[in-house]
């Protein structure tokens, strides 16, 4: 199997915190990571290749430089190789214009890496959480989608994917070439080893630019090919107000709340 | 794309048996608003097979007009055979604004669709206005994990669309005696344009399907209940109560509790009238799918817990003392 | 002076931290409640390689330094005293003195499988009567011309019931003393090799310590270890170098105690204050991460002096017993901290407090470790 897995470098949502004084987002310090769905749909990769080691694994990610970190610690995990889409003309995209540019990508990447059969995405990104970037690949390549994967596995000319629908999971068999997005699985995606961390460090990650997509119509992309606007961002309201109940012993506590649900009304 | 009229599209989405799924009654109640607002009527949009319940409903909560494309082959929601209805439509009416729930299925269809259009898509919106200034619809959604909101606009482009977070937005009562213009489109689909096919279907674990979205009363653990032999003070507390089960995505990944549980911003809206959060810190993402309750209680052993901040009354104490203790306690209440 | 881990190194043990904190940091209290052998952590260093963290490549190693071992066994014991105690055993005390003291062939037959984690190595010199004074070996390996053949017990062997090759010392010529102790190497399923009782410990519970049993068991000639009669020399050297992993241990659970004491005492409350704004808290945190630290930095300097091939037994002694003696000091003074909680089970004080009691103990004890030093110095 020719696979490629599209990944996006984002801060650690978890380590964001507000600043109470200013009510915004605080992002100094705030790691970045390579986004969780986004290693959920390499391992989905790194199993096909388990079964047959004759595959091979791409990654590519449209990001600032320093997203390189992310493309060694999918090597360092289970890629082969991995390219980085930057240019100042893709800043501002949405996912709109994120999708267009990521697939005139893989048109060029697959000049060089031959004709992807699965290309794998992560659900959605931990930061933007919009889950469109995936699909839309999907729809300007042409190809099938199957979005929730929690695993896939090739079987002939087709892709078996487990998919997490909202009362249960289906399998669903999907023609290659498609586009297949991972969301949590129940198993955890491996580790590096030392070495392949080592190799990782050494490995060359090429640059795409702007330039180098032959068939980009740079209208499609950056702010321009971007048909939504951000108008306003704001930290939602807390609401404030509560009773803390501590008395000495538990049970007394108890008693307190008790109390206090009853003359509410809760109970 | 030109919009050809003022009108804003509900996509309703059915149940194989022809019932409609609850977010789609559920954003008419948005969609009637921001219809009267945008000066144009309210459509309904039903895909599936065998229908007529669904589109009964639909008139009966105020949709304006219905359009109802029928067939076997859209029984089971397929990306290639929904998207392509959906385009075939919308290049036929025009319409200016289009709602889905962000269901798997909408965030599914939303942005094939939406690419297809070379239009703007803004995803599991939280907050639906129109903005004052420009007459677009502000699409208000979560970003970085329910830490910040953002409003979006989609200003040169139509139709605008949007995927809307189920759970926030509560249906109307009804009324039986509404009527609707209800247009039957007759579109069909070959089976060779629909490339996915579904070879088996397996049905959430062992009945353990839960209903948080519809409950009462919300009983929720996180990681500080530490295992899941401890869980079993949250079920005790929440039989007491009458409630469901609800957890943090902390208590889900540790694998104490099924994942149909989690609330917050990769699990479920609720909106019950009391939600207990146990040993639950209250992240950010945690406080998304909760915080519209009508009463949060929580007990947590750290009195700088964020979840102190939105509760209405909380105990600061160890959750495997106080738990036992209140479900006794509520028990005796009740008799 | 420069005890920092290069980029790359410090990338090898943020990955090893990652696993700690997913899976190795999380299991530590079942492990310790149960007595199991860790072995879903075991596996897990296998496959990143942490087995032959610093053999060189040529055997199949990573081929890192010292340094970075001695920082992969505080990592560990940071989440996991036991598994940290796994990795040291087979890391300094098997692999080692092969590594040091074998024949190319040896090296090809028994460390490249301790290198790749294919087999887990153990160190056997304590004996029944043979503590401290290693020198009192009863154990017997008699030269049969075609082979050895041996015979005793050994007592206390980490990873004993778990490894797949052992360095065994015994007595080949009993007239000798010291000079008549030789080396081994050997595997697990020899003939007339058996595994005696599983010890039941204070702490790090979940390590395999027991007996090891050779009766009449035949060794195969090529399986010396070093020269014949050199194998007090080879024991002394390998513990040298493991106490500086031990020492590791020490500050890794230290520095545990510490980290869950200024979480506890932030969460805590008593009369009206979380218990980290009393001034004894913050200045008794203070001075208990100062002594860690300053244990740390004797721990890289040995590590730094063992690498560089300078004399290191010495610098491996002060840092095991600076280390032992903060461990244990600070373990007791952050369980103290969090009072009846300390106590219990629910919080981990405890089982740092007895994890780090066997830092004073084993690879030579702290007393040991006094000797070491003092005759260093020449005070005779």
């Amino acid at each position: 199997m020719n696979m490629l897995v599209c990944v996006k470098q984002v801060p650690d949502t978890t380590e964001i915190k507000i600043d109470p004084v200013t009510n915004t987002l605080i992002r100094d310090g705030v790691p970045s990571i390579l986004n969780t769905f986004d290693g959920y749909a390499l391992e989905m990769a790194a199993r096909i290749k388990d079964k047959d080691p004759s595959s091979k694994i791409t990654v590519v990610s449209m990001g600032p430089p320093q997203a390189k970190a992310i493309l060694q610690e999918c090597v360092a995990i289970a890629a082969n190789k991995g390219y980085l889409v930057s240019d100042r003309a893709f800043g501002g995209s949405d996912t709109l214009a994120t999708s267009y540019i990521l697939s005139e990508a893989i048109k060029t990447l697959e000049e060089k890496e031959g004709k992807f059969d699965i290309i794998f995405c992560g659900k959605q990104a931990i930061d933007g959480d919009t889950a469109q970037v995936g699909p839309e690949i999907a729809e300007h390549l042409g190809y099938p989608q199957v979005t929730y994967g929690l695993g896939a596995e090739v079987d002939g000319d087709i892709v078996k994917v487990k998919k997490e629908v909202d009362d249960g999971v289906e399998i669903i068999g999907v023609k290659m070439p498609c586009v297949i997005t991972a969301t949590k699985p129940d198993f955890d995606p491996r580790y590096p080893t030392i070495k392949s961390k080592m190799a990782a460090r050494k490995a060359e990650y090429p640059v795409l630019s702007a330039a180098d997509l032959t068939t980009i119509d740079l209208e499609r992309a950056g702010l321009k090919g971007s048909p939504t606007k951000v108008k306003k961002t704001f930290v939602p309201q807390k609401k404030t107000g509560g009773i803390k109940i501590k008395e000495e012993t538990a049970e007394e506590s108890v008693n307190k709340l008790i109390d206090a649900l009853t003359a509410a009304k809760v109970l | 794309m030109e919009a050809k009229n003022k009108n804003l599209w509900v996509f309703i989405e059915t149940n194989e048996d022809g019932t409609p799924k609850n977010v789609g009654i559920e954003l008419l109640t948005p969609g009637r608003d921001l219809a009267t607002k945008q000066g144009g009527a309210l459509v309904g949009v039903v895909i599936g097979s065998k229908v007529d319940p669904t589109v009964k409903e639909v008139e009966a909560h105020g949709a304006d007009q219905i359009i109802v494309v029928d067939g076997p082959e859209f029984a089971h929601y397929t990306t290639d055979a929904y998207t392509a209805v959906m385009y075939q439509l919308i290049e036929k009416y025009g319409p200016t604004t289009i709602l889905i729930g962000a269901t798997t299925e909408g965030r599914d269809m939303g942005p094939r669709l939406s690419c297809r259009l070379k239009t703007g898509l803004t995803a599991d919106c939280t907050g639906l206005d129109i903005d004052e200034a420009s007459g677009n619809v502000a699409w208000t959604r979560p970003a970085f994990g329910g830490n910040l909101m953002a409003t979006i606009l989609c200003p040169d482009h139509r139709p605008q669309i949007g995927t809307v977070r189920p759970g926030v937005f509560k249906k109307t009562p009804g009324d039986p005696a509404h009527k609707a213009e209800v247009i039957k489109e007759d579109i069909s689909i070959p089976a060779d344009q629909i490339r996915t096919k579904v070879l088996e279907v397996i049905k959430d674990d062992g009945g353990e399907s839960v209903d948080l979205e519809g409950a009462d009363i919300i009983v929720s653990g996180g990681r500080g209940m530490g295992s899941a032999e401890a869980f079993s003070e949250v079920r005790e507390l929440a039989d007491a109560l009458g409630g469901v089960v609800g957890a943090s995505r902390a208590a889900v990944e540790s694998g104490w509790i099924g994942h149909a549980h989690q609330v917050g911003q990769t699990g479920k809206t609720v909106g019950p009238k009391m939600y207990v959060a146990c040993g639950i810190s209250g992240a950010i993402q945690h406080l998304a799918g909760m915080s519209g309750s009508d009463c949060i209680v929580a007990i947590n052993k750290d009195p700088d817990a964020p979840i102190f901040e939105v509760a209405d009354f909380g105990i600061v104490g160890n959750v495997h003392e106080v738990l036992p203790m209140l479900a006794a306690a509520i028990k005796k209440i009740k008799g | 002076m420069d005890f920092k881990f290069s980029p790359e190194e410090q990338d090898i043990l943020d990955m090893l931290k990652e696993l700690c904190e997913k899976q190795i940091g999380p299991l530590a209290a079942e492990i310790d409640e149960q007595e199991r052998f860790p072995k879903e952590n075991v596996e897990k260093l296998v496959e990143m390689g942490m087995m032959g963290i610093y053999i060189p490549e040529e055997y199949e190693g990573a081929g890192l330094s010292y340094l970075t071992y001695i920082g992969a066994c505080e990592m560990l014991a940071r989440y996991c005293a036991t598994t940290s105690v796994v990795l040291s055993a087979h890391g300094s005390l098997c692999s080692w003195p092969i590594l040091a003291y074998g024949t190319e062939e040896q090296k090809k037959k028994y460390l490249v499988p301790l290198a790749t984690g294919e087999k887990l190595g153990a160190f056997a010199l304590t004996e029944p009567s043979a503590g401290t004074d290693a020198a009192m070996q009863k154990t017997v390996a008699e030269d049969k011309g075609d082979y050895w053949l041996l015979n005793g017990t050994k007592m206390f062997i980490t990873n004993a019931s778990e490894a797949g090759i052992f360095v065994v010392f015994a007595m080949t010529d009993k007239t000798k003393g010291n000079h008549g102790i030789s080396a081994f190497i050997v595997e697990a399923g020899t003939p007339g090799f058996s595994i005696g009782a599983h010890e039941k410990k204070m702490g790090i519970r979940g390590s395999a310590t027991s007996e090891l049993i050779f009766e009449d068991c035949k060794i195969p000639k090529e399986n010396l270890l070093g020269q014949l009669g050199k194998g007090f020399k080879v024991a002394m050297t390998t513990l040298d170098g493991g106490r500086i992993g031990i020492a590791a241990q020490a500050i890794g659970i230290a520095q545990a105690a510490i980290d869950a004491a200024v979480k506890y005492t932030k969460e805590r409350v008593q009369f009206g204050k979380r218990i980290s704004q009393f001034q004894w808290t913050q200045f008794e945190l203070a001075e208990m991460q100062t002594k860690t630290d300053a244990a740390r930095l004797l721990i890289y300097r040995a590590a730094q002096a063992k690498q560089d091939g300078e004399p290191y037994s010495h610098l491996a002694a002060m840092a095991k017993l600076s280390a032992a003696d903060v461990a244990n000091d600070v373990a007791r003074r952050a369980l103290q901290m969090a009072g009846g909680c300390g106590y219990t089970r629910e919080y981990p004080f405890e089982r740092y407090m007895r994890d780090a009691k066997i830092t004073e103990i084993y690879e030579g004890t702290s007393e040991v470790q006094r000797m070491v030093i003092s005759g260093w110095m020449g005070v005779k």
